[in-house]
């Protein structure tokens, strides 16, 4: 079976294409990187396999069925807020509040809800950390949190949205770690959308690279090249190694990481403020 | 000394006897406590989701609701009611496009006091009950209020529960909630329409300009002092108790303003849990 399936998916916000005819397979129990500017449509397409945006042509099938909202089995992780307020809600609370929380009629969670949250916070290491205030855990800790809540209700597909931005290299890869370890623990498919490639690499299975409403999938090798990137981003791309690490270049200009500061600072414009681990 | 605490305690048990005699003393504290615990309840996810200034500005417009329907010869509760309830449902409509524009609500809350006292201009007998509008009378409160606000709150606290798990998952995942099938809009809406009449009930008892102290003051020092949801809402009821019983029979000792000893209260509940979580950490 496939996770994740598109057939000729062309997605459009505003009358705006996002995507344009986009063909290709997630297979089951894979670990896949999504990368691309800002723009490109990587949350666009998040949103589109939770049935929050809609499909403009072509079909989806997220595990073998239609996109469904609400789909138990797909795990969601969004991109991370800073809590309003000062509530010294614990995490473990927070937590709990997702799982099943969608359900009207009932004031407090069920005795499976509290078991399931305690199941997915073991899983990603947090049962000590979610005895402490959310509003006092750093962006490493907090991603940690949010993760456990994709984790409730046993989903075989995750879908995270950035969840490096703006953490320090360090906590970078110790929540890449974590997912990868998680994946592999559960087998269950994972779309991860990242600025940088780097970080991932050597973790991936294969990558998927969004640009210039075009999509394309495969392994590293497949992908970061620079007749594909060209076309990815509408102009001429250059892709060069060097010691274990990839730097795609326009114009002598680093295109990844110069986004990827980019967004940095405009989360802090929105935020206020981030901790870090 | 001894003495002086032997006498002095059946002089205070005394005292309450006394007050406790009174039936209007008994309509206040039922009345306070209907509204302390409703307005506490829901003022504690109307902090959670940081739209306490929405809820002072619905109560200014229930200003605007009370004057005018004493014009056209309707009760103040009701307009005041109407008029929250209306305002409450367009911010909901509008959801998160309002909820950060403070501007914008500010400029309303501006409105509906400037409009309230033109109506209060209209009618210039009416200048005497302003004060016990702006800032609530609860030794007025009569029997028949008392059975409304209850038959009111017991609704708003049974709607509340009934949409407690959306309304908090809404509340803090907002996205995640929204993937999984939680409407933000219809979540947003009936929330804001039983925080329009809990902002209604609180004005009967400290005023329209006072609603803060009930509303957002017990719920703001409990978050600071809790870490459990369950403990948090069960401390935003004893402190809004606390404040309105004691700040009630404050004032029936001094004969000052109870919404004055109630805001007090409030006001030195949340300055202490703000100093006792500075301390803590």
């Amino acid at each position: 079976m496939t996770a994740v399936s598109l057939d000729g998916v062309t997605l459009a916000i505003g009358g705006r294409r996002i995507l344009s005819d986009v063909t290709f397979q997630i297979a089951d129990g894979e670990f896949i990187g999504m990368l691309g500017p800002n723009g490109a449509g990587k949350t666009t397409l998040i949103r589109a396999l939770l049935g929050l945006a809609p499909v403009a042509a072509g079909t989806i099938r997220v595990l073998g069925a239609p996109v469904q909202r609400g789909n138990p089995a797909v795990g969601y992780m969004p991109q991370l807020r800073s809590p309003i307020g000062d509530f010294r809600l614990s995490g473990r609370d927070f937590v709990v509040s997702a799982a099943n929380g969608h359900r009207w009629g009932r004031l407090w969670p069920a005795k499976s809800d509290y078991r399931d949250a305690e199941r997915a916070l073991e899983l990603v290491g947090a049962t000590e950390l979610a005895d402490r205030p959310l509003i006092e855990t750093s962006g490493g800790e907090r991603q940690r949190l949010l993760l456990a809540q994709a984790l409730l209700g046993q989903p075989k597909l995750l879908l995270l949205d950035e969840p490096l931005i703006s953490l320090d290299p360090r906590r970078q890869h110790a929540v890449i770690d974590l997912v990868r370890r998680v994946q592999q623990e559960l087998g269950i498919a994972v779309l991860f959308s990242a600025h940088e490639l780097n970080p991932l690499l050597g973790t991936l299975d294969r990558v998927l690279y969004l640009g210039n409403g075009q999509a394309a999938l495969g392994s590293v090798d497949e992908v970061i090249t620079g007749p594909v990137l060209s076309r990815l981003y509408g102009a001429p791309i250059e892709v060069i190694r060097h010691n274990g690490r990839i730097f795609v270049m326009s114009d002598q200009y680093e295109l990844e990481r110069g986004e990827h500061l980019h967004d940095h600072g405009h989360a802090h414009g929105h935020d206020g403020h981030h901790h870090h681990a | 000394m001894s003495t002086c605490t032997i006498m002095g305690m059946p002089t205070v048990t005394t005292g309450i006897t006394i007050m406790l005699s009174y039936g209007f003393v008994i309509d206040a504290l039922a009345a306070g406590g209907i509204v302390a615990v409703v307005a506490g309840i829901v003022g504690f996810f109307l902090v959670m989701r940081g739209q306490t200034f929405a809820g002072h500005a619905l109560s200014h417009v229930g200003f605007a609701g009370a004057t005018g329907a004493v014009l056209i010869g309707v009760a103040p509760f009701w307009g005041l009611i109407a008029l929250t309830l209306v305002a409450g449902l367009a911010m909901g409509l509008l959801g998160e496009r309002v909820s950060g524009r403070d501007v914008a609500i500010g400029m309303v809350l501006s409105l509906a006091l400037g409009l309230g006292l033109l109506f209060l201009h209209f009618y210039t007998a009416f200048a005497a009950q302003a004060t016990s509008l702006l800032f609530g009378n609860v030794f007025s409160v009569d029997h028949s209020t008392v059975l409304t606000l209850g038959i009111l709150g017991a609704f708003c606290l049974v709607a509340l529960a009934l949409m407690a798990r959306p309304l908090l998952f809404a509340t803090l995942q907002p996205d995640l909630a929204e993937a999984k099938g939680v409407s933000l809009r219809a979540v947003s809406l009936l929330f804001m329409a039983i925080v329009a009449i809990a902002v209604a009930e609180a004005a009967q008892i400290v005023g329209v300009l006072l609603v803060f102290t009930l509303m957002v003051g017990p719920a703001a020092a409990a978050q600071r002092l809790t870490t459990r949801l369950s403990h948090g809402i069960i401390l935003t009821v004893i402190l809004g108790l606390t404040e309105t019983w004691a700040g009630i029979a404050l004032a029936y000792q001094t004969d000052w303003p109870s919404s004055f000893w109630i805001a007090a209260l409030s006001g030195l509940a949340y300055f202490a849990s703000l100093g006792r979580a500075r301390f803590s950490a």
